[in-house]
């Protein structure tokens, strides 16, 4: 029997659980769907669309480091309109909660891209990617500037009434500035952290292995710095958070809510373990009941520091 | 595609630094064809931390067969797997090599390890076509003939068979297939594959490449394995998705 309520509410987004899917690890959705139900967990974030299609960098884009892995793919996508004409029938049919994730090259375009998406009734949040490390006009460009975030926020809330959460960089010297840039513009929560800035190079050819020269470090190595993140902006800012980097398994997604986040993003694991979604939800279920805890809400932000 | 708990069956050294191992997978093995790939879980810690994937290189009963080169930390874990150890592998993954259609020789072009996908694709060429193997590697230890047919050998040091790249020898072979209906079918290095490509389009031969690249996951979600479209310059191919097996002619190498 499960009583216990795993639902979890992110400005309007109300969600039956805090698992979600993070950008660009779970395409968008029709092949991790033939490994698992996608309308089990709480919502999928879509590969981040621009407003025109991105052929991506050149090959070679992954690499696996200690406990991680660099990508840099670029933003390969195939547009907002290709997306709502291809992609969104299929997320709606599957009955996923489906936040769409924005990358853009400047204001005006993230704007655009909400304008056009909003009037899809199968989005039902926006997550706006202002960190990406992998383009170079863009993405990061934006995410190290909080009069920058600030501004984009600002011009989004505008035209949308739908939940809108910014996904934030880690390589800033303050985060939780940030989160307050966005929360202050009308942001209903971020979500953090974005890949870090890394490289690996071949000692043979003393070439770098990524084209891109420097990749989005992922995965369990960067779980700590994660955490970090979460903790500083939940001590800081009072604004929901949707903790990334490096959950593997039901404890480290328990640890996350612990530091402050209200909901979770799984990401390099969904190219392991496409069903990892769902093991994490059975294994937060057990914790609970173990724990006595009735509401996985009443967990977020519940860390003793002294 | 599926992931399936297989149990291991054995682990057999080859020779030099070339393994086989095989796996009881019933769902994967009564699903897999010639030139589709698996995803092998190396181990349950997160280093290594990605899948490893591996060319199917032949399926008997309810078992699949992957054959492997140690070059890094997770092939170096495979050999040390024991029978009745359980490895989960995430598959089949990717197309196949098109085996039926209009043909009469089959030509297996193969580059040291390349050969792993080809003990399946020789066993299931239907036997009213003909078979050669032309293998190619850097010294005799990177031959491996198992499971192959009608085999012709080049290595680049001469150490067995002809000496120099596989292709020559295939060209200095040119009398056995210029007058019949060929296909070829290749796996092996790239620098290998492109100057096979180029013969194969410019003899305007009938001619499929496997190839590789590195990837995340194997099934289409991290974009990561791209390579050049022939056809189309606005977008890359998935190798994990849209090949691993190309038509010479659909891919820029």
């Amino acid at each position: 029997m499960n009583n216990i309520d795993l639902s979890v509410k992110i400005g309007k987004l109300e969600l039956k659980n805090p698992v979600m899917l993070a950008s660009g690890t779970c395409g968008y959705g029709n092949e991790i769907n033939e490994f698992m139900d996608l309308s089990k967990i709480g919502a999928i974030v879509t590969k981040s669309v621009s407003l025109n299609p991105r052929k991506g960098n050149h090959p070679q884009r992954i690499c696996e480091t200690p406990s991680g892995m660099l990508n840099a793919i670029g933003l390969a996508n195939v547009g907002v309109h290709q997306f709502l004409k291809e992609k969104i029938p299929f997320l709606k049919e599957v009955n996923s909660t489906v936040i769409c994730n924005i990358a853009a090259s400047s204001i005006e375009e993230y704007v655009e891209c909400v304008k056009i998406l909003d009037k899809e009734d199968t989005i039902k949040a926006y997550e706006i990617n202002v960190s990406c490390p992998n383009v170079k006009e863009g993405g990061l460009v934006f995410g190290n500037d909080s009069s920058a975030v600030a501004k984009i926020t600002s011009e989004v809330r505008k035209v949308t009434e739908k939940t809108v959460i910014i996904k934030l960089s880690p390589n800033t010297s303050s985060i939780a500035e940030f989160a307050k840039a966005a929360k202050d513009n009308g942001a209903d929560a971020v979500s953090a952290i974005n890949t870090l800035v890394g490289t690996a190079f071949n000692i043979k050819t003393r070439k770098p292995v990524l084209k891109n020269i420097t990749g989005g470090l992922s995965g369990p190595a960067i779980k700590p710095v994660a955490l970090a993140k979460v903790l500083e902006i939940s001590r800081k800012v009072d604004i929901p958070i949707i903790g990334i980097g490096g959950i593997m398994d039901w404890k480290d997604a328990i640890e996350f809510i612990i530091v402050g986040s209200s909901a979770f993003q799984l990401g390099t694991v969904n190219f392991i373990h496409p069903t990892a979604s769902l093991e994490i939800i059975e294994g937060m279920i057990n914790y609970c009941k173990e724990n006595n805890i009735n509401k996985i809400s009443d967990l977020t932000a519940s860390y003793i520091l002294d | 595609m599926i992931t399936e708990k297989a149990k291991v069956i054995s682990v057999e050294h080859i020779k030099a630094n070339n393994y086989l191992i095989r796996l009881r997978s019933p769902q994967i093995a009564e699903i897999c064809e010639p030139g589709q790939f698996c995803n092998l879980e190396i181990n349950n810690l997160t280093a290594p931390l990605l899948r490893r994937p591996f060319s199917i290189c032949d399926s008997i009963g309810d078992e699949i067969y992957f054959m492997f080169e140690v070059c890094g930390s997770g092939t170096k874990i495979l050999t040390y797997f024991k029978p009745d150890e359980n490895i989960n592998v995430l598959g089949p993954l990717g197309n196949s090599f098109e085996i039926e259609g209009d043909y009469d020789l089959a030509i297996i072009v193969a580059g040291g390890i390349g050969v792993a996908p080809f003990p399946f694709l020789t066993a299931l060429i239907p036997d009213d076509k003909e078979i050669i193997t032309f293998l190619g590697g850097r010294n005799t230890n990177h031959i491996i003939t198992n499971g192959l047919e009608n085999i012709y050998i080049a290595t680049d040091d001469g150490s067995e068979g002809f000496k120099g790249n596989v292709i020559e020898l295939m060209k200095k072979n040119e009398e056995l297939f210029k007058d019949k209906k060929i296909r070829i079918f290749a796996c092996g290095p790239n620098p290998m594959l492109k100057t096979l490509q180029e013969y194969a389009n410019l003899n305007n031969y009938e001619c499929y490449l496997s190839v590789e690249g590195a990837m995340a996951c194997g099934f289409g979600i991290c974009q990561g394995c791209v390579i050049e479209d022939a056809e189309q310059q606005e977008k890359y191919k998935l190798i994990c998705a849209d090949g691993p097996v190309f038509n010479s002619k659909e891919i820029v190498l």
